[in-house]
C-alpha cells in the first residue's frame, strides 16, 4: 500500500464530511460532517508521518487534531443545547435570532 | 492480491461506506452509529500505518467519548417518545456538485503528484517516543492543549447551566 491509497481514502472522508456539512439541516449531524473532516485530517497526517521523513511529528499533531476535537464537541453541543432550550428545535436554519 | 491490501482494502470500504451512511441516512441514530464503523475504520487504518498509540486513542476518545456526546446530543434534542429522528437534508444537489468536484480535485492532486519519498517509518512501538517527545520538545503545546480543554469543558458547562433564580 503507498501513500496515495491513503490519500484517496482521506480525500472520500473529507468530500463525505463537506457533503455532510452543507446538506443537512440538524445541527448534531452537522457535527457529525464535522468529525469526518477531523478525522480524514488526521489519516494524512499519519500517512504523511509513515511514508515521509519517517519521524513522529504527524501523529503528534493527529493527537492535537483529536484535543481539538473532543473540545469543540463538548462546546459546540453545549450550544445545540441552548438552541434547543430557547427554540425547541436542533435546526440551523431555525437559528435566526440574531436577525434583525 | 497480499493479504496487507485485502487488509487495507476492506478497512477503506468499511471506513468510506459507513461515512457514507453517516452523511446519507435519514436516521439520526442510524448516522450516529455509522459513525462508530466509520472510527473504527480508521482506527484499523492508523494500525496498518503503524500508529499504535493514535489507534488506541482513536478508540478511546472518539467511540468512548466523542460518540457518546453525540448521542447524548441527539437525545437531549429530541423528544424520547419522537421514534423516528428524522434528520432533514436540504439543497443535496448543489452539495453533491461541491463535494464531488473537491473529491476530484483531492484526488487528481493525490494522485498525480511525485510525493518526496522518505525513508518511511518502520512499523515500531510508538508510545514510548510520543511521551517522550511531549514531555520534551512539545511541552509548551502540550501544556497549551491541555489549558485548552480545562477552558473548553468549564464553558461547555458554563453555557448549558440554567441560570439561577436568584
Amino acid at each position: 500500500m503507498t501513500l496515495q491509497h491513503y490519500l484517496l481514502v482521506s480525500a472520500a472522508l473529507f468530500a463525505l464530511g463537506v457533503l455532510g456539512l452543507l446538506t443537512r439541516r440538524n445541527a448534531v449531524n452537522v457535527l457529525m460532517g464535522i468529525e469526518l473532516i477531523l478525522n480524514s485530517a488526521n489519516l494524512n497526517l499519519v500517512a504523511f508521518s509513515r511514508f515521509g521523513t519517517g519521524n513522529l511529528e504527524g501523529q503528534l499533531f493527529a493527537v492535537f487534531v483529536i484535543v481539538i476535537a473532543a473540545a469543540e464537541v463538548a462546546v459546540a453541543l453545549a450550544i445545540v443545547l441552548t438552541l434547543y432550550r430557547l427554540r425547541r428545535t436542533p435546526n440551523l436554519d431555525e437559528a435566526d435570532i440574531l436577525k434583525g | 492480491m497480499s493479504p496487507e491490501a485485502a487488509v487495507f482494502y476492506a478497512l477503506a470500504a468499511l471506513t468510506v461506506g459507513s461515512a457514507a451512511v453517516v452523511v446519507l441516512a435519514r436516521s439520526l441514530i442510524y448516522s450516529a452509529f455509522a459513525l462508530l464503523f466509520t472510527f473504527v475504520g480508521v482506527a484499523g487504518l492508523y494500525l496498518m500505518l503503524g500508529a499504535d498509540f493514535l489507534a488506541a486513542t482513536q478508540l478511546l476518545i472518539y467511540v468512548g467519548g466523542i460518540l457518546v456526546l453525540l448521542l447524548f446530543g441527539v437525545m437531549l434534542t429530541h423528544k424520547l417518545y419522537d421514534l423516528d429522528l428524522r434528520s432533514e437534508v436540504t439543497q443535496f444537489l448543489p452539495g453533491a456538485i461541491v463535494a464531488a468536484g473537491l473529491f476530484a480535485i483531492l484526488a487528481l492532486t493525490a494522485w498525480q503528484t511525485e510525493w518526496a519519498g522518505g525513508a518511511g517509518r518502520a512499523p515500531a512501538a510508538t508510545t514510548r517516543d510520543i511521551g517522550q517527545l511531549f514531555m520534551g520538545r512539545y511541552l509548551l503545546p502540550f501544556e497549551a492543549a491541555s489549558i485548552l480543554l480545562l477552558v473548553a469543558l468549564m464553558g461547555a458547562a458554563m453555557i448549558v447551566r440554567r441560570k439561577p433564580s436568584a
